[in-house]
């Protein structure tokens, strides 16, 4: 073989082939479950055939109280989701926003902070987590509420990334330091200017915040806390169909979130002209 | 084509008479600004001018109250150095593009108005009339994404001086642009700022740019100002050799000072500065002081060029500014009557004019710039001197 045929082209793009076999592939990895769990929910038993009784059964007069703790669930991280995406935003948002504009220097600092979750184990963190939440809970109370705590350290790398990068794309700086001199304080740059600028960014960390924490199992099962894994693991038990379907109504939602993030933060297209008055 | 219009009455500011005052800054243990006293007249347009790093953006962030700096500015008198940005009652327009990406252009211009509460109305008549003034009422709707860098910055103007600043602070407004929009939009600004009677500061790197659209131009360096004058006292009449190096083009020829005149090359020259103490030194000396002749012994001596014409600089055999008999007649020896003889090194157009470098015979290069009708040749031997303008040294 000549040298000439065995380079290797860096930052070469597959061929078409390579392209819809690599898709083919990882796009059958993802389906052929997801399809699985949908024949699964339509099966009548183990005898075989289809029904939709499963399904319908979620909205007979009687669901309420026969999967009250599946709903239950469903509202606790329903709770989780929003506390967590706002300590996302009122917290992470902010810190970012002032260490890039006011103390550069900590921002490699930051990065490492916020990185250093993913490289932790669930399970490690819950040893870790597990006295901080004997104080938690003196201080606070036993509410669900106050795992999204923890779920904020976990969404921390995603979400550091996702507003990261918008902001590595804008001139933050720049763009504050003019709003600044058109008379605009603090509070109004940051709702009108850096909050939009960092829209997608915001909406990605939210998403991505949302879809971790509702697939969250090890640590609200370690904190003995109830949310939508710990209920489907345990309505799974005694109805293996309605723990499929709320599994995949869960996938559902985060599939149309991180889809969202795309659509959402597009680049906006220009409006007509003005009408302008005619000169006298 | 960009068709603008003349600036409208709710433009109008009456400019304000600005003041920096030993404005000292450093950064971690580095003075970028050392006691720096500068004044604008009101309506005026002063241009600071200098290298990369000489603090001439850190003036200018300094009066906007982006940086905080020790010692007084004022603005119509009142002492601003504690007044927040955003209560300086400032217009600026920075070097990166700094439009903001989600808003339209009209929403850019409208921001500062609504910042001050201005009523909507108002506020978009006062925006078109700015988009107007800028040439780009007819691309109120854009974003920016979908401007070019020169509409960019023409928006980021109409943005700046909406508002009815006192004081307009170019931060290097056109160093992004290529260089056919940078020329146009720099006599667009020169307009505007005259129509409108602001007062403004104008920080560019480039000396063509400072001196052709500023009423005064101070250079900096190092953090201090070395000179403010008109472009004409800077060019003609430079404080210092660093003025001289930096405001246009200088060919810096060893000498020596004697009694209040510098001999360059055996050729004595007067000194801008004659009290300069006697003794070694670097004379600066303007290509457009140097002329130029061709040298040509074996076609008889009489100056002609190879490529057939009889002379550099006005076709009548003769140097610009040193006839051709008073130096000593035609086709004499080069080295008599203050003439230097040497090879033509390098040679380019420049439109009206031609900048040649010519190679002295003791190996000094001396730029010449000469009429560009006149041909030169690399290689030719020409003969060159110097007209006796007064120079600086160092």
């Amino acid at each position: 073989m000549s040298a000439r045929s065995g380079a290797v082209a860096i930052g070469a793009q597959p061929g078409r082939v390579a392209r819809i076999v690599i898709l083919g592939v990882v796009g059958l990895a993802f389906a052929v479950p997801v399809l699985a769990m949908v024949q699964f929910t339509f099966r009548a038993g183990l005898a075989g055939g289809l029904t939709l009784s499963h399904w319908t059964g979620l909205v007979d007069a009687d669901a309420g109280r026969t999967y009250r703790s599946l709903f239950q669930a469903v509202g606790n991280s329903g709770v989780l989701v929003l506390v967590t995406v706002a300590i996302v935003l009122v917290v992470l948002l902010p810190t970012m926003v002032l260490v890039h504009l006011r103390f550069r220097r900590f921002e490699r600092v930051l990065e490492i902070v916020c990185i250093v979750p993913i490289t932790v184990p669930a399970i490690v963190l819950v040893v870790g987590l597990a006295p901080v939440y004997g104080v938690v809970v003196r201080v606070l109370g036993g509410s669900v509420w106050t795992l999204a705590f923890a779920y904020g350290i976990t969404v921390l790398p995603y979400a550091y990334r996702a507003i990261r990068s918008s902001m590595d794309a804008v001139d933050l700086t720049t763009l504050t330091e003019a709003a600044r001199t058109l008379s605009a304080g603090w509070p109004a740059i940051m709702v009108r200017v850096i909050v939009p600028v960092l829209r997608r960014g915001i909406l990605a960390a939210a998403f991505i915040a949302v879809a971790v924490v509702l697939g969250e199992f090890t640590i609200a099962s370690l904190l003995n806390r109830v949310n939508l894994q710990t209920a489907l693991l345990q309505v799974s038990q005694s109805d293996p169909y309605v723990a499929v379907i709320f599994a995949l109504l869960a996938l559902a939602l985060a599939f149309v979130l991180l889809l969202s993030i795309g659509r959402l933060g597009a680049a906006p297209r220009a409006r007509a002209p003005r009408a302008r008055k005619a000169p006298a | 084509m960009t068709v603008t219009a003349p600036a409208p009455a709710s433009l109008a500011a009456p400019g304000a008479r600005v003041e920096l005052v030993g404005v000292v800054k450093e950064f971690a243990g580095h003075r970028a600004l050392d006691g720096v006293d500068l004044t604008l007249r009101p309506g005026e347009l002063v241009a600071l001018l200098g290298p990369s790093g000489c603090g001439k953006t850190t003036a200018l962030r300094a009066l906007s109250g982006l940086e905080s700096v020790d010692g007084a500015i004022t603005i119509d008198g009142r002492d601003v150095a504690s007044v927040p940005t955003n209560r300086r009652d400032i217009g600026m327009v920075f070097q990166a593009y700094s439009l903001f990406p989600h808003l339209t252009t009209i929403e850019n211009v409208e921001f500062g108005l609504r910042m001050r509460r201005v009523p909507a109305a108002e506020r978009r008549a006062r925006a078109a009339d700015a988009l107007d003034l800028v040439g780009l009422g007819h691309l109120d709707g854009r974003y920016a994404h979908q401007l070019s860098g020169g509409q960019q910055q023409r928006v980021a103007l109409a943005r700046a001086l909406v508002t009815r600043p006192r004081v307009l602070l170019l931060d290097e407004p056109l160093s992004a642009l290529d260089a056919k929009v940078r020329v146009s939009l720099r006599d667009e600004i020169r307009r505007i700022q005259t129509e409108l009677g602001i007062t403004t500061l104008f920080v560019t790197h480039d000396q063509e740019e400072a001196l052709a659209v500023a009423d005064r131009v101070a250079v900096m360096r190092a953090g201090r100002i070395e000179q403010i004058g008109t472009p004409e006292e800077l060019y003609s009449t430079p404080a210092n050799s660093f003025v001289a190096d930096f405001v246009g083009l200088s060919n810096r020829l060893p000498g020596v000072v004697e009694g209040g005149r510098v001999v360059v090359h055996g050729v004595a020259l007067p000194l801008l500065d004659p009290t300069r103490l006697d003794g070694e030194a670097i004379a600066y000396v303007r290509p457009e002081h140097v002329t130029i002749a061709a040298r040509d012994e074996a076609a008889g001596g009489r100056g002609e060029f190879a490529g057939g014409r009889d002379e550099l600089g006005g076709g009548r055999g003769e140097f610009a500014g040193v006839r051709g008999e008073a130096a000593g007649g035609r086709g004499e020896a080069a080295g008599a009557r203050g003439e230097l003889a040497g090879t033509i090194l390098t040679t380019s157009f420049l439109g009206p004019v031609r900048r040649t470098r010519v190679s002295l015979d003791d190996g000094t290069v001396v730029a010449v710039q000469h009429a560009a009708v006149d041909d030169a040749i690399v290689g030719q031997p020409v003969r060159i001197a110097f007209t006796g303008q007064p120079v600086a040294v160092e």
